[in-house]
């Protein structure tokens, strides 16, 4: 599937614009349109969600700890609360988080690893000592540290995560940088008298943009995770919010009795990742940014 | 290759007194008073002053952070503020083999799966295996690792009964006691471990059986089973090593969390426990272990790649 080349015609051709090439690749991955529909079913899901299931997320009922049926097709929980409502509220929380997260780490971690490549000198090796540092460790232990720090809650947690991500993102910035940096248009800009600022953002940037992409739907697969784990952990978001890492933390305790406590929410953190992953895949292939890990 | 061993070195001792730094630092960077966050509100002037000096924060902060550093080289990392203030050294100390043996279990049962799994999907590409397995390997990056471990006692302890749902035992009490109480957890941490190798694996040998030595190979008359592991193997496993070093950020990340499921005392219950109950000493001392462990990992792997490929040279 992914592995289908291009006809040869099509490789040595001008490569057509950007739009069309991701058309035509999603037209051939089956993976990436089922991606879509999983992402967009719970986004559909998540802004309907009072339609959809019309319980409180946070209502407790004496209808404990029911297994799945008409009323509650995903049950309820210890407290007598729908679990298809907590779920869909989670989803808010979650996706905003995820891309919250990204957008963050992705303006941070694109500006330093730019100003890194661009300007050179000692400004460069004190920006990549620190982010070879952060390299250095698993992201999520970087951001177990950071909420270490500045305690718990939803924008702690934001930062955290935000922070944390950011290497990934300086580093491409800063290698794309060196590249582009040599080449003519960025010397004819320079000719023509333009601030760094702009050409930066105006030439450098434009041309960065496809393995930049890549890394953050990448990420925003990370970044729920990470977060549904600091949740499930007792280190993410207030103990009220419904997020998915939470709705299983707080079931836990009772998967022998009511399975689908267990089940559910992770299901749901699954399937998105997935769907992510599969976005992230085609956009890979469709905007040829070679592989790495 | 000396030269390079030494440099190597050199750098994972750099790393690690910049994370020493870090976690000196971690403690005055809390917004407010630590102390305030780690006592409750009743405890009165004079315990918060006694726990001041306890910690060493009624000093100038060069002298804390030399003797931090000083400290920390002797293995010395403070005691708990808690209960009978339990030396840091001691918890971890007790902590760790269980981390430890939960991410070499993990190891083995990843690598067991990935490399079959990997060879399949190379050698019959675009056939119904691959597609199982690259549906595999996606399901096992996705999934998060605690979902699993919960399923997994679904299945294993509360519904069949096969094996224990939590606890822990030595090896040196019991190995089946080990094994029975690890094998879940080591399924739960090691499974996106697997899906990473795996994929890793299969695309190397793709790339490997483009090259001449393998028509070379298949010419002579070699059977296939001689060429994969003759040739193709030793080859292909290059590139999968540097990944296997990257890759092991996650199983001592996910040891970190599914311990806490399994409620294993390992490094990974100590540390969020710790930052639950604001017990700063004992989180600088798992987040340093952790850590060191990380570093030093890494540069086995570095030392490794050079033992494996001679065509490697570092000077």
């Amino acid at each position: 599937m992914t592995d289908a080349a291009l006809p040869p015609a099509e490789t040595e051709a001008l490569p057509p614009r950007r739009r069309g090439r991701l058309r035509q690749a999603l037209a051939r991955d089956r993976k990436a349109q089922v991606g879509l529909a999983v992402l967009a079913v719970f986004v559909i899901g998540m802004a309907f969600a009072s339609l959809i299931s019309p319980y409180d997320p946070n209502e407790m009922t004496l209808d404990m700890m029911s297994g799945p049926s008409w009323a509650h097709p995903l049950g309820t929980d210890d407290l007598g609360r729908d679990l298809l409502s907590r779920i869909l509220h989670g989803t808010r929380v979650s996706l905003l988080i995820g891309v919250s997260t990204v957008v963050i780490a992705l303006a941070l971690g694109v500006a330093l690893g730019m100003a890194a490549g661009w300007y050179g000198g000692w400004l460069d090796l004190v920006i990549m000592r620190y982010i070879d540092l952060q390299w250095a460790f698993p992201n999520f232990i970087i951001a177990v540290y950071l909420v270490a720090v500045f305690g718990t809650g939803l924008v702690n947690v934001i930062v955290a995560v935000s922070l944390a991500f950011l290497d990934d993102f300086a580093r491409i910035a800063r290698s794309m940088t060196l590249t582009i940096r040599e080449e003519q248009f960025v010397d004819a800009a320079r000719t023509m008298g333009f601030s760094d600022g702009r050409i930066l953002l105006r030439h450098v940037l434009p041309s960065a943009m496809a393995p930049i992409i890549v890394q953050a739907t990448v990420s925003v697969s990370y970044a729920i995770l990470g977060e549904a784990t600091l949740s499930f952990l007792g280190l993410g978001v207030e103990a009220t919010t419904p997020t998915w890492g939470l709705i299983l933390a707080d079931g836990r305790g009772f998967v022998s009795q009511a399975w689908w406590l267990g089940v559910f929410p992770g299901l749901a953190i699954m399937l998105v990742v997935l769907a992510i992953n599969f976005i992230g895949d085609w956009l890979r292939d469709a905007l040829d940014v070679r592989q790495s890990l | 290759m000396t030269v390079f061993l030494i440099r190597r070195t050199l750098g994972a001792i750099a790393v690690m007194w910049a994370v020493a730094t870090l976690v000196f630092f971690m403690l005055r960077l809390v917004p407010g008073d630590p102390i305030a966050a780690m006592l409750a509100d009743a405890a009165g002037p004079e315990a918060e002053a006694a726990l001041r000096a306890r910690l060493g924060l009624d000093q100038p902060v060069a002298v804390q952070y030399a003797l931090w550093l000083w400290n920390a080289l002797q293995g010395d990392l403070g005691a708990s503020i808690y209960g009978s203030n339990q030396p840091v050294r001691t918890i971890i100390a007790e902590a760790f083999p269980r981390t430890l043996s939960l991410a070499l279990l993990s190891f083995v049962i990843a690598v067991a799966i990935a490399v079959p799994a990997g060879i399949v999907s190379a050698t019959r590409r675009n056939t119904r295996a691959d597609a199982a397995v690259s549906l595999g390997a996606f399901l096992g990056l996705s999934m998060p690792d605690f979902w699993l471990a919960i399923l997994l006692i679904i299945v294993f302890a509360a519904n069949l009964q096969w094996l224990p749902a939590i606890g822990y035992v030595p090896m040196s009490e019991s190995f089946w006691g080990w094994l029975e109480h690890l094998i879940l957890p080591a399924i739960a941490v090691g499974t996106a471990f697997s899906a990473i190798i795996a994929r890793m694996i299969r695309s190397s040998l793709l790339e490997v059986m483009k090259a001449d030595y393998m028509r070379t190979a298949r010419a002579k008359g070699l059977r296939e089973r001689a060429i994969l592991w003759g040739h193709a193997m030793p080859n292909a496993m290059i590139p999968v090593i540097t990944v296997v070093g990257i890759a092991f950020a996650l199983l001592i990340s996910g040891a970190v969390v599914v311990e806490n499921v399994f409620a294993i005392k390992g490094l990974g219950r100590v540390l969020i426990g710790g930052i639950q109950a604001r017990d700063y000493p004992v989180v600088q001392g798992a987040i340093l272990v952790i850590s060191a462990f990380f570093v030093f990992s890494n540069l086995l792997v570095d030392l490794a790649y050079g033992a494996l490929d001679p065509r490697i040279r570092y000077d």
